[in-house]
C-alpha cells in the first residue's frame, strides 16, 4: 500500500507506520547534501572500501569495479573519500554547487 | 453475577495485580519504584508460580521499561507497564511515542509527588505532567475502582476506534497500601470481557513486512497528530459502553465521573482519585446541617470530558475544585483550570483549592472550609479568593 503524498488525516496510516518495507530507496536525501564526492576512475584501484563504508549504499559497483555514484541518494558526508587509501585517492569532495 | 463474584481484602496494589493477573498479558516490563514496587512484586509472583502466561521483562530503569513494552506492543503483545512520580517522568518522552504509535498499552500509576524535594508520598503531579502525552487517564478513588479500572482500561484502549494506551492511578499508599474489602470478578468472566487481543499492527508478521517509528517532516508529522486528537475523541462513548457492558458482569456503574448529592445542590466540589472518599463524609456532614453541599469525582480526566463536565454542573451556583497538583506561574491547579474552560459562559463561580501535595493529610474539616467558602460566595455573590490552599502553614 503506498501512502499518498497529499494523504489527509484521515488516510494517513494508523500509528505512522510506513505500511510497506524497503522504502529507503524511494526517499532521495541526495538534496540533504553539501558535498558531494567525485570518483576518478583514472586512480581507482577498486578496492571497494568506500563501497563497503557507504551507509546510503550509494557507491555503485559491478564485478568488482566501481561504475559509479548514486547521487540521489548520497547525503555528502565523505565517509568514502575519508576511507579511499592515501595512496589512491581516487575520490574527492567538492561543494556540490561547483559540480 | 454473584456467583462470578468473591469478596477479598486487599491492598491496591493487590487488587491492581489481582487484576493484571486475570488479564494474563503477554508481555509486562517494569522497574521498580515507591510505592508501585508492591504491585509488580505480586504481579511477579503471579508470574514466578505460572498463574499467567506473561513474559516479564525486568530492565535497567523506567525508560526502558516503557520503550520494551512499546516493542513488544509494536510486535503485536498485549503490554504492560507499572510506575509511580520519577518513573513516570523517566518515561516522558517514550509516553509520546507509544501514545504516537497508537499501541494500547495499559499502565497503572500509583500517584506520587515528584522530586524536589524529594517525597515518596501520594499527589497527583506525576501523572497531572503527563496530560498532554496522548494517554488515556482514569483516576480510581480506591482498590474497588483501580482493579475495576484496569479490567476497563484494556477495553478501552484496545477498542478499534482508539487504539490508545491508557494510565489508571491509584493514590500512592492511601489506596496503594491500604487493605480494603473489595469484590472481585472470577478470572474466566474476566478473561471473556477482556476478550483476545487483536493488535492493530504486528512486527513479527514477516508476510507483511513495514516500517514503525520513520521520521515525519513537516510534510506527515501534522495528519498523524491530528488521528490521535481524533482517536481521542472517540474515547468518551467508548468508556460509557465499556461501563455498561462490566456493570451487567459487576453490578458496578462507572461513568465519565460521578455525581454525589449533586442535583440540588448549592456548592460543590470537584475531586480526583481517594479524597473524594473524604469529600463525601464532608458533604454528608454539610447535608445533616440542611446545607445543600454536593460533589462531583472526576473519573475520566483524558480525554477531558468538557462538556459532560459543564452540564452536570451548570445549575450549581459556586463550585470549589479541588486540585492535588501545582501548575507554577498558573493561576489554580490545572483539573481547575480545565474545568473553568469547559463552563465558559456558564453562571458559575469557581474557585481554585489546591490541596495534599506530597502526601498532606486532607480532612473533611478542610473540604468543609472550601464548601462553605463556596456558601458564603452565594450570599456575597463572588469568591473571595480564585486561588485558595488547604493544609498548608500559612
Amino acid at each position: 500500500m503506498k501512502v499518498k503524498k497529499d494523504a489527509t488525516w484521515r488516510e494517513v496510516p494508523l500509528g505512522g507506520i510506513i505500511p510497506e518495507a524497503g522504502t529507503a530507496q524511494e526517499y532521495e536525501t541526495g538534496s540533504w547534501r553539501t558535498y558531494r564526492p567525485v570518483h576518478h576512475p583514472e586512480k581507482c584501484i577498486n578496492c571497494l572500501r568506500c563501497w563497503i563504508m557507504c551507509p546510503d549504499s550509494a557507491i555503485l559497483a559491478k564485478d568488482g569495479k566501481i561504475t559509479g555514484i548514486d547521487y540521489k541518494h548520497c547525503k555528502g558526508c565523505g565517509v568514502c573519500a575519508f576511507e579511499c587509501p592515501p595512496k589512491v585517492k581516487a575520490i574527492d569532495m567538492v561543494l556540490d554547487e561547483e559540480k | 453475577m454473584t456467583e462470578q463474584m468473591t469478596q477479598i481484602a486487599l491492598t491496591g496494589n493487590e487488587a491492581v495485580a489481582l487484576a493484571l493477573k486475570q488479564v494474563n498479558p503477554d508481555v509486562a516490563a517494569v522497574y521498580p519504584i515507591t510505592p508501585q514496587t508492591e504491585l509488580m512484586h505480586a504481579f511477579a509472583a503471579y508470574v514466578a508460580d505460572g498463574e499467567v502466561d506473561t513474559e516479564l521483562v525486568t530492565v535497567e530503569s523506567e525508560h526502558s521499561a516503557m520503550s520494551a513494552t512499546i516493542g513488544a506492543a509494536a510486535a503485536g503483545a498485549r503490554a504492560i507497564t507499572a510506575t509511580s512520580s520519577q518513573g513516570l517522568a523517566l518515561m516522558w518522552e517514550m509516553l509520546y511515542i507509544a501514545a504516537s504509535y497508537r499501541l494500547p498499552i495499559v499502565a497503572p500509576v500509583v500517584n506520587r509527588a515528584l522530586s524536589g524535594p524529594i517525597n515518596i508520598h501520594c499527589d497527583h503531579s506525576d501523572t497531572m505532567g503527563a496530560r498532554d502525552s496522548g494517554w488515556i487517564q482514569i483516576f480510581s478513588e480506591d482498590s474497588q475502582e483501580a482493579y475495576d479500572n484496569t479490567i476497563q482500561a484494556f477495553r478501552i484502549a484496545e477498542h478499534r476506534d482508539v487504539l490508545t494506551p491508557a494510565m489508571v492511578t491509584l493514590d500512592g499508599f492511601i489506596i496503594s497500601h491500604t487493605m480494603e474489602a473489595l469484590n472481585v470478578l472470577d478470572a474466566a468472566a474476566v478473561k471473556a470481557f477482556v476478550g483476545e487481543y487483536e493488535p492493530p499492527y504486528n512486527l513479527l508478521d514477516t508476510d507483511h513486512p513495514f516500517t514503525i517509528g520513520p521520521l515525519h517532516l513537516p510534510d506527515f508529522y501534522f495528519e498523524t497528530k491530528r488521528a490521535q486528537q481524533e482517536a481521542m475523541g472517540r474515547v468518551i462513548p467508548i468508556v460509557l459502553s465499556v461501563a455498561e457492558e462490566y456493570a451487567k458482569l459487576s453490578g458496578r456503574k462507572y461513568g465519565l465521573f460521578e455525581s454525589y448529592k449533586l442535583d440540588d445542590a448549592e456548592a460543590a466540589v470537584v475531586v480526583l482519585g481517594s479524597a473524594a472518599g473524604t469529600a463525601k463524609v464532608a458533604v454528608d456532614r454539610l447535608r445533616q446541617q440542611g446545607k445543600k453541599a454536593g460533589l462531583m469525582k472526576l473519573r475520566l480526566f483524558r480525554p477531558f470530558p468538557g462538556d459532560e463536565i459543564a452540564a452536570a454542573l451548570a445549575k450549581i451556583p459556586s463550585v470549589a475544585v479541588l486540585d492535588r497538583s501545582i501548575s507554577f506561574g498558573l493561576k489554580g491547579g490545572p483539573v481547575f483550570n480545565e474545568i473553568r474552560s469547559a463552563c465558559y459562559g456558564k453562571n458559575i463561580r469557581l474557585a481554585s483549592y489546591i490541596y495534599g501535595l506530597g502526601g498532606r493529610d486532607v480532612t473533611v474539616e478542610h473540604i468543609e472550609s472550601a464548601l462553605s467558602d463556596m456558601m458564603k460566595a452565594n450570599q456575597t455573590g463572588k469568591v473571595a479568593n480564585t486561588c485558595n490552599y488547604l493544609g498548608v502553614r500559612e
